[in-house]
């Protein structure tokens, strides 16, 4: 496979945040039409690889190549969902103007949104069937609808990669399937989405390939996880449940894999 | 009665000041509060006070010892709020705390002078001059210019920061831009109206036009009402009382504030009873149709 094809291009990267090394020594591809997970447990540094492939941060060491450039130039090419708790609930905005945000890059700083824009906007709504929502607060609407609102913002502008950030964390158990539903079929038309997630559940239903973060990082570009192929893979003896995997598992990953 | 005092100019100006400065306030109030940036709004305006000092120790005019107080303090703020959020209160905290300080050490110091420091706290808006009504006039020019130009990128920053840098939005510049206008408002009010009354303005009425709105231009409109409402009724019950103008300012947007939050409580109950009511509706509608059912097994 050509390095053409590869959406995303991390070599050797490392990041700490003062002296706490998050990120050791990254180094793995992803093609386009992939769908990754990044897992990992809380403080593996999964949320900063994703910042960093974005290039909110820089790294220590090592380079990223995002869409065949820096990020900081290409990201504008990616949708992007991030973690809902960032977000002030409250704020006084509509539904309609939160997903016209996705379609600021579009026009130039001092224009205004055009009548096509708007239109865009509406149509992306009805596909998320929150049309009717579009005049009201975003502070009204269920976790579920926020979330989906925010994957309409990120796909509005019909990104090449769409990276997201524990997107059901706030969600039940049927937002979250119907969420990666449209995901999968997001994937299937052809964009690339790179999904972080503590919910192993999804990884055998929609995931093509694994990146288990724990500092350390272990790329599993086939993303066959059955019980033995976890065991290989992640070093140990893994128990795998209907809804999620312990996380004995990840702290396996503190050293090298056996 | 408003006819009878609009006779004299001095009330005239001052009306027209509150009408002005509300503008200013409204709009750049509702981007302090749903940015969080209260406290740095009144470092800002605190650390000012330290420039007035300075001018009047060394003899200059008042605005070159706010202007470089204000945008210095504004940027340094922001600056420390961006790199290190954990710590930035305490920072606002001591700037705040010395530039207050610094001003009334420097005035003690100016021989000779003898500033009624009040007259910056509460501001004296009845003796406002044609030429800094004129000066509210540019700020509040500026200030709608750059929103309407900007609109869609504050809108943006202040909802998402994250997602606006990687969509392409200059989010950091923007984040100084609305720190810039917070110090330019600072800067032309505080003498005018006094640190008190910017706080108050830039706070109180961009709060209360939360509670009710759910879009940031509708916010920033009834936010301005709001300010003119207060401002006009504080001048009112100041001419009738004799009483400081400024203050009576604050404490009128202050009972609007508790009447908004009443208004709220009283709504939230009124939806809950409603609830309330439904759900006894729907559980006896259930209990009497599984009564039937029994009857007629």
């Amino acid at each position: 496979m050509s390095s053409n094809d590869h959406i995303i291009e991390c070599r050797g990267v490392t990041f700490a945040y003062g002296s706490n090394l998050v990120v050791k020594n990254a180094t793995f591809s992803v093609c386009r039409g992939d769908f990754l997970g990044i897992i990992g447990p809380n403080g593996g540094g999964k949320t900063t690889l994703l910042r960093l492939i974005l290039g909110v941060l820089k790294p220590l060491n090592g380079s990223i190549i995002l869409l065949g450039g820096p990020p900081v130039k290409t990201r504008i090419r990616a949708g992007y969902i991030p973690q809902e708790t960032n977000l002030n609930k409250g704020f006084p905005i509509s539904v309609h103007d939160v997903v016209l945000m996705g379609l600021t890059r579009s026009r130039g700083l001092g224009h205004l949104f055009s009548k096509e824009d708007k239109k865009k906007t509406d149509s992306i709504l009805e596909q998320f069937d929150l049309l009717s929502f579009k005049n009201e607060g975003i502070s009204n609407l269920s976790g579920g609808q926020r979330q989906k609102v925010l994957l309409a913002r990120a796909l509005v502008s019909r990104p090449e990669i769409l990276f997201l950030d524990e997107p059901t964390s706030s969600v039940d158990a049927a937002g979250a399937d119907e969420i990666y539903d449209y995901l999968k079929k997001v994937n299937a038309e052809g964009t690339t989405v790179v999904l972080v997630t503590h919910n192993m559940g999804i990884i055998s239903r929609y995931i093509k390939s694994v990146a288990c973060v724990n500092k350390d990082l272990f790329f599993h570009p086939d993303g066959k996880l059955d019980e033995q192929t976890l065991s290989r893979t992640f070093g140990c003896e893994i128990d795998l449940i209907a809804h999620g995997v312990p996380h004995r598992v990840f702290h396996s990953h503190e050293g090298k894999p056996q | 009665m408003i006819p009878d005092l609009l006779q004299y100019e001095f009330m005239r100006n001052a009306f027209l000041a509150g009408l002005l400065v509300s503008v200013a306030c409204g709009v750049v109030g509702t981007l302090v509060v749903v940015n969080r940036l209260s406290f740095l709004a009144g470092g800002v305006a605190h650390a000012a006070y330290g420039g007035l000092g300075l001018a009047a120790f060394a003899r200059w005019s008042p605005e070159s010892g706010i202007i470089p107080f204000a945008l210095g303090s504004s940027l340094l703020m922001g600056f420390v709020s961006r790199k290190n959020k954990e710590r930035s209160d305490t920072v606002i905290g001591v700037m705040w705390a010395v530039g207050m300080a610094l001003g009334i050490i420097l005035i003690d110091l100016t021989p000779g002078y003898y500033a009624d420091l009040m007259s910056y706290l509460f501001g004296s808006i009845m003796a406002v001059s044609q030429q800094s009504l004129l000066l509210m006039v540019v700020l509040d020019f500026v200030i709608l210019i750059c929103i309407i130009l900007l609109y869609k990128e504050i809108l943006s920053v202040s909802y998402d920061e994250e997602f606006a840098s990687i969509s392409g939005v200059p989010a950091r510049a923007l984040y100084y831009v609305i720190l810039m206008l917070i110090a330019l408002t600072v800067i032309m009010l505080i003498q005018a109206v006094g640190l008190i009354l910017v706080i108050a303005l830039f706070t109180i009425p961009a709060s209360i036009a939360e509670l009710f709105t759910k879009d940031l231009k509708r916010m920033m409109i009834v936010s301005s009402l709001l300010g003119m409402l207060f401002t006009t009724a504080g001048l009112l019950v100041s001419y009738l009382c004799n009483i400081t103008a400024g203050a009576s300012i604050v404490l009128s947007a202050c009972i609007g504030y508790g009447t908004a939050l009443i208004i709220i409580k009283v709504k939230k109950s009124k939806f809950k009873a409603v609830i309330m009511k439904n759900r006894e509706t729907i559980c006896s509608t259930e209990c009497s149709a599984l009564q039937d059912s029994e009857h007629r097994k």
